[in-house]
């Protein structure tokens, strides 16, 4: 298979030509301004990372595209911020449905130093992130951008669509007040009305016939660590393909044969 | 008729011509090792995957366990109005745990389902039956509502109206003989004909096919 050339390093980062005269305040010894260049040398000689990292990070778009496809990248921001927030609640949550649960949601809002803000980032960011999800998802949709090659790439997102969905169902329980409560009976048994598999699914996510003990823990492992390591997972595969694949151009961008930025056909490999 | 297009390839690595081969061996030591080193592979994650994976899914295999709980005195419940009583359904878990039970003394006159030891007194759950919030009963107008979206149950508890698929669940009920006390078991559903059948979800319809599409569960309590 033959290598291809690694994309070119931007302008700002390509080494600069000598100016005559130069040499003159050459030193024997490194200056402290090279330690940073020296330490991401000797991590670049042993991982080799730096032409990975150029292939993710400078990569070319087409021409024509616009702030409708920044909506992917802020969805990613807001999982990242989802994750973040939720593992310093988690430092304060007690999943505990006897006593423990809605008292511990209490102190995070009342007591802990800046436990409202950050609670309420976890709360409004979970919507955000379901906006955001289903507008990508709209716009994957109208600009044809999931036609081949990157019919892959449609169906992890599809999968992400619903194990966000997922996130926002288990995640509602936690807080553990009236509403939490009712609307997940609610929804477990809208889950439950499935024929046949429906019943038996509902009686996983209880752990029981009821509502019991190990309900609430449950739900907070599957919000906390199943889904979350599998759409961590999903997510970087998405993120492979959209690299590897390239970005799609916008629906009315015709093909210019005369543009000289376009390569002829045979030069594409 | 057997495939003639394809050559025919001994079974025997010596004949294939594979260095090294042996006498009558028909699996390269190479092949072999490969798959040896990936079954063992396969066997350590089944290993762990399979008890994690029995062990999340236990429940729906456990019976749930239940007791009788004493509500009260026979004559605290009159035939024509529902008594209110708090009963755990849950144990060990606080509030969440208790549920509530509307219960009268059975009235031959409007209760038309055979009578046995188990239903001398009628005792209601509160779980409609539509997606399962909690039902109120009105007493001026002899009916069940729920809040959530609008089912109405008549004074028996059978369906008078909105989405709900199936008359109200029942408990079991006796009478204490030793102590005299009215006590409640495990709760049972039933179908447009008060027929009893093992506790279902809500929204799951009895009647019909719908006993079997929603088929019954492992872990709901069993008869008394």
């Amino acid at each position: 298979m033959p290598k291809l050339p690694a994309p070119p390093l931007p302008k700002a980062l390509q080494p600069k030509p000598k100016r005559p005269g130069d040499d003159n305040g050459k030193t024997d010894y490194p200056l402290p301004v090279e330690a940073g260049v020296s330490v991401v040398d000797w991590l670049d000689e042993r991982t080799a990372l730096s032409p990975g990292l150029r292939w993710l990070m400078w990569r070319k778009v087409p021409r024509g595209i616009n702030w409708a496809y920044t909506l992917g990248s802020a969805t990613l921001f807001a999982f990242l911020s989802q994750a973040v927030t939720g593992v310093f609640l988690a430092m304060y949550y007690r999943p505990d449905a006897a006593s423990g649960a809605y008292e511990s949601i209490r102190n995070i809002n009342d007591n802990v130093f800046l436990g409202q803000f950050v609670h309420g980032m976890h709360k409004w960011g979970a919507s955000v992130m379901i906006i955001l999800i289903f507008l990508h998802m709209g716009r994957v949709f109208l600009y044809g951008a999931y036609k081949y090659p990157r019919e892959l790439t449609w169906v992890i997102g599809v999968v992400l669509v619903i194990l966000t969905l997922a996130m926002g169902f288990t995640g509602y329980l936690l807080p553990f007040d009236q509403r939490a409560y009712w609307a997940s009976v609610v929804g477990i048994n809208i889950n439950a009305g499935g024929p046949f598999i429906g019943p038996f699914l509902s009686n996983f996510l209880l752990g029981g016939a009821d509502f019991g003990a190990t309900t609430l823990s449950r739900f907070y492992a599957i919000h906390m660590l199943l889904i979350p390591g599998l759409m961590a997972a999903l997510i970087g595969f998405h993120l492979y393909l959209v690299t590897k694949l390239g970005i799609s151009a916008p629906p009315w961008l015709k093909p210019e044969p005369d543009d000289p930025d376009i390569p002829p056909a045979e030069a594409e490999v | 008729m057997p495939d003639r297009r394809r050559e025919t390839k001994s079974k025997y690595t010596a004949d294939r011509n594979i260095p090294g081969a042996f006498e009558g061996e028909t699996v390269t030591r190479r092949r072999f090792m490969n798959l040896a080193a990936n079954g063992a592979g396969a066997v350590a994650v089944a290993a762990f995957t399979l008890p994690a994976l029995g062990f999340a899914i236990a429940p729906i295999f456990k019976r749930q366990e239940w007791e009788w709980q004493a509500v009260g005195r026979p004559v605290d419940f009159p035939a024509n109005t529902y008594m209110t009583k708090v009963i755990n359904i849950t144990p060990g878990i606080g509030e969440a745990g208790n549920t509530i039970a509307y219960i009268r003394a059975r009235d031959p006159k409007i209760d038309t389902e055979p009578e046995d030891q188990y239903n001398h007194f009628v005792a209601l759950s509160s779980r409609c039956m539509h997606l399962g919030c909690p039902v109120r009963y009105v007493s001026a107008a002899e009916r069940f509502i729920c809040p959530c979206h609008g089912g109405v149950y008549d004074f028996r508890g059978m369906v008078a109206g909105g989405p709900p698929v199936r008359p109200l669940d029942r408990f079991y009920t006796r009478l204490n003989q030793e102590t005299g006390l009215v006590e409640i078991g495990p709760r049972y559903s039933v179908n447009n004909e008060l027929v009893r059948f093992s506790p279902r979800f809500p929204g799951e319809p009895v009647d019909g096919i719908g006993q079997y599409l929603y088929p019954a569960q492992f872990d709901t309590a069993g008869k008394p």
